[in-house]
């Protein structure tokens, strides 16, 4: 990123310019999140959730460590050993729990996060590569999520591992030696767990590297901002630090309020009863569903309960849902409106609440039994989620008639921007 | 937020400086603040790794002497920990009393080693204190070193029937861990 | 380009979803799903109210103590408590003799290296409640952590104790295949209504309390509730203190976090 405005990293004193000479570390966070790197002054709150979405990532690393360091991946032993944490470990019931909430705080975080993207328009060029990262990111932390499901070997991490993976045996020809490869065995076993294990202590470190790749891709065209207007001058920006840094943190308080008043006052809303049975291979439980953050997509796995033509339901709804989270990648080459921000998109923003409230309502439905009438909503439900990303956005940007631009975000802001005069373009109301 | 229309002007008013002053403080403090919060969060990170409950609990051993006869050991173990129980025979403790105290490394008497009246038993550790490894000797096949106490394979320390440093590098003597003789033939460690 | 494709992918998967939601419409209107007596005759728990409720909630020691007892006394002959140790039992007000004698009541599995027999002996503290062999219908449950796998918890565990009860004429009269088989008992708050448990509460005194409080089978009920809301959540008094705290100091700073904010925006229009 380079705004010819930046401020540049000085080092005084004697050891900060050896180490500038020797390692420019300090010179790189000052230009990534530092006073070096000029933000659009005009950010609102809904851009506080990349930040607390990497405080999130850091939680889950430092309690994740720290909890594995009591665990045994050992069908055995492992729901006890859960126990024991929650029990004899100093502490342990606080990390373990500050774990587990910290899933469900990550990914409402990221979901508001992807939302806003979807909002103001955030996945358009020139900033197509972010989102696309992010999107990678996402699936990263799903698979991440769901194998940390499976190792406290209740009964719903027993059952969830056989139902999700069981997802792969749809897959034509190769599915059922796929799923045996993937479990290590006929049914979850020792070797499902451990592998489980290794791989999600694994894979929060590779999405730490992506989140990397993620912020260094921002910092090529810089920040977006609500009015999707890109940045024309000095006036338009702020530094980072001291301005986001103070805000960000503000963020920060308030999502730990919330967080801690989750984790202390009902660290097991978000969670299912059945979990604290230990895993029964003998007996599937009555209803089982994910964590709150799947059921969405579990919704519209359920969705297809008829074979199509030649293909059959099962892998109907496995594509579907894989589909589902794989559309998003395709948004910058679907949605072909030149205005980004849905504040100035009539149209666009009628249908982002509408999408807002059938993915609400495709939850509800992923967390219901499978019975109607959940199952026919969900229909109804899904046949939106589709048609919204894959007919009405390329339909909608190419009929809708924006609303006038601001000349700059310093007139979106003061109301008044002297270099537009300047640019002899005319004010807007 | 702001609402004057003065835009990203400094305050120039002499006023000001009390209230620069107000500004500087509550930013040391939200700083101080998340410092102060950083800190408390570090306290669970690392009490986590000391020893748990069932950890602690198990921190208490009951050995039964019943059967062991004089110039015989058994291991116990105590915090995971190998706990040599050995029966002195008359010769024994003669020799480790004949040790002038003064040429001792770590100078104790086998009196203060063992419980009063209760000579004959040596409850210690089998530990050796130079860099913890399982001397050898509490079985009377195996090698008990030139003194005839224990003898530590790895490094060579010797000790003798007082379990005291002799030779080797080793700098204490076999510990003796708190213990109390609950009945004649039992003991509680710990 | 990408948008043609997109056009038609949207359509298969919209098609395929209203092939399955008409096929599903059809057969919901021709063949209703039919009502089932565990719809109709299911009952949400019954209110209970404990001490440790609550974000300032700590366990009524005494509660649990005889909630304890009816577990000993009652419970212990068919489930388990496997993730509880003797020790632990100090946290509700035992002291270590009184910890010991409760362990010497039990008899715990231990393996005898020399002989390779397994024998029983008597519990130490530091031993875990020994499993409970149960020849009879049905699978006892562990307890220790009933009240955290079961909707409804403690409330859950004291309606299903109270709840045992003779069928209804008006279930029988619409369910007559839901009549309960022989050997199970009808209880509204279970699941599929018909439990193998038999009634484990049976009469008032069937306990007697030390502390002389009248052992009506409501009382045991909502005592044994009490002691099973420990057994899941031993740290629950430490949990709802340290969260006091933290929620406490976090709001301060936030409120610190927010005012400093305002300082650093202070000349910036936004």
């Amino acid at each position: 990123m380079s705004f010819p405005w930046a401020n540049h990293y000085k080092p005084s004193h004697p050891f900060m310019v050896y180490l500038d000479e020797k390692l420019p570390l300090p010179r790189f966070v000052y230009n990534a999140i530092g006073a070096g790197y000029p933000v659009p002054r005009n950010l609102n709150y809904m851009w506080n959730f990349g930040v607390l979405a990497g405080f999130c990532l850091l939680l889950q690393i430092v309690t994740g460590v720290v909890l594995a360091m009591h665990y045994a991946a050992n069908s055995g032993i492992a729901f006890d050993s859960v126990e024991h944490i929650m029990r004899d470990v100093n502490y342990g019931w606080l990390l373990r729990y500050a774990h587990a909430n910290g899933a469900s705080a990550f990914f409402a975080v990221v979901y508001i996060h992807i939302f806003r993207g979807f909002f103001y328009g955030s996945y358009k060029p020139p900033r197509e590569m972010i989102w696309l990262l992010g999107v990678a990111i996402f699936l990263l932390m799903m698979a991440t999520a769901f194998m940390g499901y499976v190792l406290p070997w209740g009964q719903m991490s027993y059952w969830g591992a056989q139902v999700i993976t069981g997802l792969f045996s749809a897959i034509p020809i190769v599915g059922n030696g796929l799923h045996t490869w993937l479990l290590g065995g006929f049914a979850p076993v020792d070797a499902t767990l451990n592998r489980f294990y290794a791989l999600h202590f694994l894979l929060p470190f590779v999405i730490l590297g992506m989140i990397i790749l993620h912020i260094w891709s921002l910092h090529i065209p810089g920040s977006s901002n609500p009015t999707g207007v890109e940045v024309k001058s000095e006036s338009d920006t702020v530094p980072f630090h001291p301005y986001y840094t103070a805000k960000d943190g503000f963020g920060l308080g308030c999502f730990l309020v919330v967080y801690c008043l989750m984790m202390f006052y009902a660290p097991n809303a978000l969670g299912h009863p059945d979990n604290y049975i230990p895993a029964n291979p003998m007996q599937t439980p009555a209803h089982i569903v994910p964590e709150w953050y799947f059921w969405p997509f579990y919704a519209i796995l359920r969705a297809f309960t008829q074979d199509f033509f030649m293909i059959p339901a099962k892998l109907m709804g496995v594509l579907a849902m894989f589909s589902s989270i794989l559309v998003w990648f395709f948004l910058p080459w679907l949605d072909r409106s030149p205005v980004r921000s849905g504040h100035y998109r009539p149209l666009h923003r009628k249908f982002f609440w509408v999408l807002v409230a059938d993915v609400v309502l495709l939850g509800w439905c992923g967390g219901s039994p499978a019975e109607e009438p959940y199952v026919m909503i969900s229909q109804l439900a899904a046949v939106y989620y589709f048609v919204h990303f894959l007919i009405v956005l390329p339909i909608v940007s190419s009929i809708e008639k924006p609303e006038p631009l601001p000349f700059s975000i310093t007139e979106s802001v003061l109301g008044k921007d002297d270099q537009a005069a300047l640019a002899g373009a005319p004010a807007s109301a | 937020m702001a609402d004057d229309a003065v835009i990203d002007a400094p305050p120039h008013d002499a006023d000001e400086i009390g209230g620069a002053r107000r500004r500087d403080f509550i930013n040391v403090a939200a700083v101080s603040a998340a410092g102060v919060g950083a800190l408390a969060v570090l306290l669970p990170l690392i009490s986590q790794m000391s020893p748990s409950a069932d950890v602690l609990a198990d921190s208490t051993t009951e050995v039964d002497l019943s059967g062991i006869q004089a110039g015989q050991g058994i291991v116990a173990v105590y915090r995971s920990q190998p706990l040599f129980v050995r029966r002195l025979m008359p010769r024994e403790i003669a020799e480790a009393e004949a040790v002038p105290i003064s040429t001792l490394r770590d100078p104790e008497t086998l009196e203060q080693r063992t419980k009063s009246g209760k000579t004959e038993w040596l409850i210690t550790m089998g530990v050796c204190t130079h860099l913890g490894c399982v001397p050898q000797g509490i079985v009377s096949t195996q090698n008990r070193g030139e003194f005839g106490g224990y003898f530590c394979p790895c490094h060579g320390s010797q000790y003798d029937t007082a379990a005291r440093i002799r030779k080797g590098p080793a700098p204490k003597n076999l510990v003796v861990p708190d213990y109390v003789f609950k009945t004649d033939t039992a003991i509680k460690v710990g | 380009m990408v948008r043609i494709i997109a056009f038609f992918a949207g359509l298969f998967f919209a098609l395929a979803l209203l092939w399955s939601f008409g096929k599903g419409l059809v057969s919901y209107v021709t063949s209703p799903p039919a009502a089932t007596a565990e719809h109709a005759f299911h009952l949400a728990p019954r209110p209970l109210h404990l001490a440790s409720d609550g974000p300032f909630g700590k366990f009524d020691m005494q509660q649990v103590q005889r909630g304890f007892q009816v577990y000993k006394e009652v419970c212990s002959n068919c489930h388990a408590l496997h993730e509880v140790a003797f020790r632990d039992l100090k946290a509700i007000g035992y002291n270590d003799d009184e910890v010991k004698a409760i362990a010497a009541g039990f008899k715990v599995p231990h393996y005898d290296a020399r002989t390779g027999e397994v024998k029983t002996v008597n519990g130490l503290p530091t031993d875990h409640f020994p499993p409970v062999v149960y020849g009879g219908q049905g699978s006892p449950p562990d307890l220790s952590l009933i009240t955290k796998a079961r909707h409804g918890g403690a409330a859950y565990v004291y309606s299903l104790l109270t709840g045992f009860q003779k069928q209804p004429a008006a279930l029988l009269a619409h369910f007559p295949e839901a009549k309960t088989p022989d050997g199970l008992y009808y209880n509204p708050y279970f699941a599929n209504l018909n439990i193998a448990m038999p009634p484990p509460l049976t009469a008032d005194g069937q306990v007697s309390y030390k502390d002389n409080t009248p052992a009506t089978v409501d009382q045991m009920a909502q005592d044994v509730a009490a002691f099973l809301v420990w057994t899941a959540e031993p740290k629950l008094e430490n949990r709802h203190q340290a969260g006091f705290a933290t929620v406490g100091f976090l709001i301060f700073a936030t409120v610190l976090a927010y005012m400093a904010y305002r300082n650093v925006w202070a000349d910036k229009k936004h």
